[in-house]
């Protein structure tokens, strides 16, 4: 077919899958959140969903830990950006939060949920970049 | 095994593509696009702050149609054209292609869901009653799933994508196959823009 591939061809746990369904349960829990608008939500759900959530990111964070030989100079060249970015973005989003006089454990909750949110992603987009790189220091890739 | 055989008859010029792709000229985020996307952040929280609701919904309108329009041409027009390409094209297409929409689409996202949120709750709609509220349930719905798709699928196969391509070598298989993904993403994305359409324009005719 095409060159032989730079990128090594090995096994990854599922990390991204991982990730991926932890941001599903805290957009969930958000949806869940904002349909009761402008009113409170009962926040036994959503706090299970988000709950959930969190338990999924670490989990995803420990198996990211556990990779061993990886590219992680792009790892975290490319989830270090998207932190960055992403921190502006949940930061902009809880100043919004702020100045509609959202407060007490509704407040707490959203903030939980965008502290994932930005924490899920650059793991996705690191991961994701990382996977494909070459690891210099391995001989058997 | 169609795209199979294509991809076979052309392997010899991915090669070739790749290695004239002049990797060192490949960028992942277009850094004169930054001024332009912290300028329109910046007015959105000045929108926001100040409760301008013309620039609310002049962020939200433009900003949404704008998303809209993107993803449905992507995934229903360029999409197909671009699965339907050799693999050295798919290569210099994406090069030039992805690093617009690294920038572009995020700003977009987050332009349009804060905007709306502050329109809606400064025009009311957020406090519509029953079954009139389904609509608004629904839209978060339909952004929630989208955002899912969004940020877990397409967006990092796009960065992949240009990270491969940044290689001396870059792996034409593994550019085609992630191409796919974000073609297909950017169809189910673009899919779902039409029912936000229908939404969007019930809730703007209560």
């Amino acid at each position: 077919m095409t060159e032989p591939s730079s990128a090594p061809t090995r096994a990854f746990p599922p990390i991204t899958q991982t990730a991926v369904a932890s941001l599903a349960f805290v957009i969930a829990g958000g949806i869940y959140l904002a349909a009761y608008l402008p009113h409170q939500a009962p926040l036994v759900l959503p706090t299970g969903l988000i709950a959930i959530g969190a338990v999924l990111l670490l989990a995803a964070v420990a198996m990211v830990t556990q990779l061993g030989d990886f590219a992680w100079d792009r790892f975290f060249q490319v989830s270090g950006w998207a932190l960055v970015a992403y921190l502006v973005i949940a930061g902009m989003i809880e100043f919004v939060l702020v100045i509609d006089q959202t407060r007490g454990a509704l407040l707490a909750l959203l903030t939980l949920t965008l502290a994932i949110f930005a924490l899920d992603i650059p793991i996705v987009l690191g991961f994701s970049v990382a996977r494909h790189q070459e690891v210099a220091s391995s001989p058997t890739t | 095994m169609a795209d199979a055989i294509r991809e076979t008859r052309h392997s010899s010029a991915s090669a070739t593509v790749a290695g004239s792709a002049s990797p060192a000229r490949v960028t992942v985020v277009p850094i004169v696009g930054l001024p332009i996307v912290a300028a329109a952040l910046t007015f959105m929280v000045a929108a926001i702050v100040g409760n301008w609701l013309w620039a609310l919904d002049f962020i939200h309108v433009a900003g949404g149609g704008l998303w809209t329009g993107i993803d449905l041409f992507v995934g229903l027009v360029i999409g197909p054209i671009i699965g339907r390409m050799s693999v050295p094209a798919r290569v210099e297409f994406s090069a030039r292609f992805m690093p617009k929409m690294v920038l572009i689409m995020p700003t977009l996202v987050v332009l349009t869901l804060a905007s709306g949120l502050q329109l809606a709750r400064e025009l009311g709609d957020l406090a519509v009653p029953y079954p009139q509220h389904w609509w608004l349930v629904a839209s978060f719905v339909v952004v929630g799933v989208m955002a899912v798709i969004a940020l877990g699928l397409l967006e990092p196969a796009n960065l992949a994508v240009l990270f491969e391509l940044k290689k001396p070598k870059p792996n034409g298989l593994l550019i085609a196959k992630l191409m796919r993904r974000f073609i297909y993403t950017a169809g189910i994305t673009g899919a779902m823009q039409i029912a936000t359409l229908v939404i969007m324009s019930r809730i703007a005719t209560w």
